[in-house]
C-alpha cells in the first residue's frame, strides 16, 4: 500500500519534471539573426525542482491531505444543519434577490464608469445564463450553440437600425421574438435527439450562424461587423452631446444639467438591470406553471411523461424557444451597449462561458446562476493584475469548484407546490 | 370499446407478437397472462403507441389507433402504467399528479404569467382532483413528499392514481402486483375492482399473480411465445389443457 503510494508519487513528480523542464528550463534568445538556446536561470530550475517535490509530497500523502479537506466543511457552522423549511427558504431567497436588486440600483452612482460598464456586462450575462438555465437546467437539454440566439438578437438590432433606422425600444421585442423564432426553427429538427447528440448538433448550429454572419458580407458586413448602432433613448431624449436624430431632445439639456458621458452608461446599466429583473421574474413564474412542471417531468422520465399525454416536441420546443427569446433580449442590449458588433463576439467560447455559469451556479437554481454570472464575469477582471496567469487562475477555480461542490454554488431546490390538507 | 385484431410485432428477425387478438368491453377487466417473454408487454407497448405494430389493427372506440404517437393515445383515454414503476422521483407526490393533468390545465403561457381567473381556477381544480385521488389510494398524508422517497407499494398506488387523474376510459396495468406483499396485493385487488365499479373504467391487466388474476378478471387471454394460446373466463382458463401445459411443461 505505502510502497505503491510512493511509486505513484515518484511517477507524478517525474512527469512534472518532464513536462515543466523543457518549457521553463530553456530559453530561446535572439542573437543577431540566429536564435540560440540557453539554459534558464538557476532560480527557475530550483523552482521547477521544488514544484516536482511538492507534487511528490502531495501525491505520497494524498489520502491524509484529502482527509483534512474532508474535515474542512465541519469548520463551517452551517454545514451540519437541517435543510431549511421550504416556506422559510423561499422567503430568504426572495429577500436576497430583492437585496441584490436594490444594491444594484444604487451601484452605478457610487462607483466609477468602468465598473458600471462591467456591471452592465454582468447583467447581460445574467440574462443569458437565466435563459440557458431554462434549456439546460430545467428542461435538461444540453445546448452548446446558445450564443447563436444571442447573435440573432444583436444582429437583428444592428441590421434593422442600419437599414431602417429603428430605435432600441422597437428592436428589443423584435430581436427577442426573432431569436425565439430561430430557436423554434432550429429546435424542431434537433429535439428528437438526446444528450450528447443534441449537444453536438446545437454546437453545429451555433457555428453555422456565426459563419453565416461572417461570410454574408453583402448583408452583415462580414468580419468588419456593423457599427453605429444607436443607443437607447429615454422618451425621445438622447444621451449624446449632440442630437443625432431629428425630433429628439438631449437628456442634459432637458434637465438643465451639464453633459456627462456617464449618464449614458448609467442609463444603459439601468435598462439592463430592469430587463434582467424582468427575465428572472418571468422565468420564476414559468417554473411554477404547468409548462415548468412539464419541462421537469420530461427531464426526469421522458417515457412516463409521454404516457401521460405530454407531447415531447411541444414541451421541449417551448423550453428552447423561451431560452432563445431571452438570449435575443440580451443580444439587443449588447449591441446597443457596444455600438458595434462583429461575428467575433459570438464565438463558441461565449456559449461555453454561459454554460459554465449555469453549471457553476447549480443547474436550475436562479440565485445560484446570478451569483455565478457575477463571479465568472468579475473574477477575470479582478485577476487582471496577474495578467498572464488570469486564465490559469480561472481554470483552477473551476477545477476546485468541481472537486468541492460538483452540484454548483447553490444547487436547485425546487419550490414545491404543497397541498393543504383539509381535515 | 377496444378491439385488437391480429396484432403482430417484428423486431428484425424476431416475431415477438404474432396474430394476437383481444377485445375489451365497457366496464370489464381483461387480463393477459403468459410465461415470461411471451410478448405481453410488447402487446401493451403496441397498444399504448410506444411501438408501431408491424401488422394488425387496434380499434379504440371505433377509431383505428395503431401507429398513433403515444401522447395522443393517452389523450384519447388509454393510459398505462409500467412494469417498473416510472414516477417523477424528484417531484412531490402531488406534483406527479399535476403533471398528469397537463392537458386539463390552462397551458396558455400568457394566462399563466398574468394569473388569469381561468388559470387559477383550473390549477385549483387540478389540485382538488389530485387530493381526491390521493385520498382514494391512501397517500394524502404523504402528498408533499418526494415521490422517490415512497415505499414501493405506495409508489405503485401513486402510479395508478397518476393514471386516474387523467380521467382515462381504459387503464392498462403492467404487472401492478409485482413486488407487493399479500396485504398490499389484496388492497390492490379492491382498488382495481372499485375503478371498474365506481369509475366506469375498463382495465387491461398483465399479471403473474394468479390469485389476483383469477379473482378479478372478467376474461383472460393467454399468450405463449407471441402467439395466442387461449381465451375465456377464469373458469375456462383454469381447466384449459394447453394453458396448463404451457405453464407446467409437458407431462
Amino acid at each position: 500500500m505505502a510502497a505503491n503510494n510512493y511509486r505513484h508519487a515518484l511517477f507524478c513528480a517525474i512527469v512534472t519534471l518532464i513536462i515543466s523542464f523543457p518549457i521553463l528550463g530553456f530559453n530561446l534568445e535572439a542573437k543577431g539573426v540566429n536564435i540560440e538556446l540557453t539554459g534558464a536561470k538557476t532560480s527557475t530550475i530550483v523552482a521547477v525542482i521544488l514544484a516536482a517535490v511538492a507534487v511528490f509530497v502531495f501525491q505520497a500523502y494524498r489520502d491524509s491531505f484529502m482527509g483534512l479537506l474532508g474535515k474542512l466543511p465541519k469548520l463551517n457552522p452551517l454545514a451540519g444543519r437541517e435543510p431549511m423549511e421550504q416556506s422559510k427558504r423561499v422567503k430568504l431567497e426572495s429577500w436576497v434577490l430583492t437585496g441584490i436588486v436594490v444594491l444594484a440600483l444604487f451601484w452605478p452612482f457610487v462607483v466609477s464608469r468602468g465598473s458600471v460598464d462591467l456591471a452592465t456586462l454582468v447583467l447581460i450575462y445574467i440574462m443569458l445564463a437565466l435563459g440557458l438555465n431554462v434549456v439546460v437546467g430545467l428542461a435538461g437539454l444540453l445546448d452548446l450553440g446558445y450564443v447563436a440566439f444571442y447573435a440573432v438578437g444583436a444582429y437583428t438590432f444592428a441590421l434593422l437600425s442600419q437599414y431602417t433606422g429603428i430605435s432600441f425600444w422597437m428592436a428589443l421585442p423584435i430581436g427577442a421574438l426573432l431569436a425565439g423564432l430561430t430557436g423554434m426553427i432550429l429546435g424542431f429538427p434537433v429535439l428528437r435527439l438526446r444528450g450528447d447528440y443534441l449537444a453536438i448538433v446545437t454546437l453545429g448550429f451555433g457555428e453555422i450562424i456565426r459563419i453565416l454572419l461572417n461570410n454574408w458580407t453583402t448583408l452583415t458586413g462580414g468580419p468588419n461587423g456593423i457599427g453605429g448602432i444607436p443607443e437607447p433613448t429615454l422618451f425621445g431624449m438622447e444621451f449624446g452631446r449632440r442630437i443625432k436624430e431629428e425630433g429628439n431632445t438631449s437628456f442634459h439639456e432637458t434637465f438643465g444639467i451639464a453633459y456627462s458621458g456617464e449618464h449614458k452608461v448609467i442609463f444603459l446599466y439601468l435598462i439592463a438591470l430592469v430587463l434582467a429583473v424582468i427575465t428572472a421574474l418571468i422565468i420564476r413564474r414559468f417554473m411554477r406553471m404547468p409548462v415548468g412542471r412539464a419541462w421537469e417531468a420530461l427531464r426526469e422520465d421522458e417515457i412516463a411523461a409521454r404516457s401521460l399525454g405530454l407531447s415531447r416536441t411541444a414541451v421541449k420546443l417551448s423550453a428552447f424557444t423561451i431560452g432563445a427569446f431571452f438570449a435575443g433580449f440580451a443580444g439587443t442590449v449588447f449591441a446597443s451597449k457596444q455600438g458595434f458588433i462583429s461575428p467575433e463576439s459570438f464565438v463558441f467560447l461565449e456559449s461555453a462561458i454561459i454554460l459554465a455559469i449555469v453549471v457553476l451556479g447549480g443547474m436550475g437554481s436562479q440565485l445560484g446562476v446570478i451569483l455565478a454570472a457575477i463571479a465568472v464575469t468579475i473574477l477575470p477582471e479582478l485577476a487582471r493584475e496577474f495578467s498572464e496567469y488570469r486564465m490559469l487562475i480561472f481554470g483552477a477555480a473551476m477545477v476546485l469548484m468541481m472537486v468541492w461542490r460538483p452540484q454548483g454554488l447553490l444547487p436547485m431546490r425546487r419550490i414545491h407546490i404543497t397541498l393543504n390538507k383539509q381535515g | 370499446m377496444l378491439e385488437v385484431k391480429n396484432l403482430s410485432m417484428r423486431f428484425g428477425g424476431l416475431l415477438a407478437v404474432d396474430g394476437v387478438s383481444l377485445d375489451v368491453q365497457e366496464r370489464e377487466i381483461v387480463s393477459i397472462i403468459g410465461p415470461n417473454g411471451a410478448g405481453k408487454t410488447t402487446v401493451f407497448n403496441c397498444m399504448s403507441g410506444f411501438y408501431k405494430p408491424s401488422g394488425g389493427k387496434i380499434i379504440f372506440e371505433g377509431k383505428e389507433v395503431q401507429g398513433i404517437p403515444d401522447y395522443k393515445i393517452s389523450r384519447l383515454g388509454m393510459v398505462r402504467t409500467f412494469q417498473h414503476v416510472r414516477l417523477f422521483t424528484q417531484m412531490t407526490v402531488v406534483e406527479n399528479l399535476l403533471v398528469a393533468q397537463h392537458r386539463h390545465l390552462n397551458t396558455n403561457m400568457l394566462a399563466g404569467l398574468f394569473g388569469t381567473p381561468n388559470y387559477k381556477e383550473r390549477e385549483q381544480s387540478a389540485l382538488d382532483r389530485a387530493a381526491y385521488w390521493l385520498e382514494r389510494v391512501g397517500l394524502l398524508d404523504l402528498s408533499n413528499r418526494d415521490a422517490g422517497n415512497l415505499a414501493y407499494g405506495q409508489q405503485r398506488r401513486l402510479e395508478i392514481a397518476r393514471c386516474m387523474v387523467t380521467e382515462p376510459k381504459l387503464l392498462m396495468l403492467d404487472e401492478p402486483a409485482a413486488g407487493l406483499n399479500p396485504a398490499e396485493t389484496k388492497e390492490l385487488n379492491q382498488l382495481i375492482v372499485s375503478l371498474k365499479e365506481d369509475y366506469n373504467v375498463s382495465v387491461v391487466l398483465i399479471e403473474h399473480d394468479m390469485s389476483l388474476v383469477m379473482d378479478i378478471s372478467d376474461r383472460i387471454n393467454v399468450i405463449n411465445q407471441g402467439r395466442p394460446l387461449a381465451s375465456g373466463t377464469p373458469e375456462e382458463i383454469r381447466h384449459n389443457d394447453d394453458v396448463i401445459k404451457a405453464y407446467l411443461g409437458e407431462a
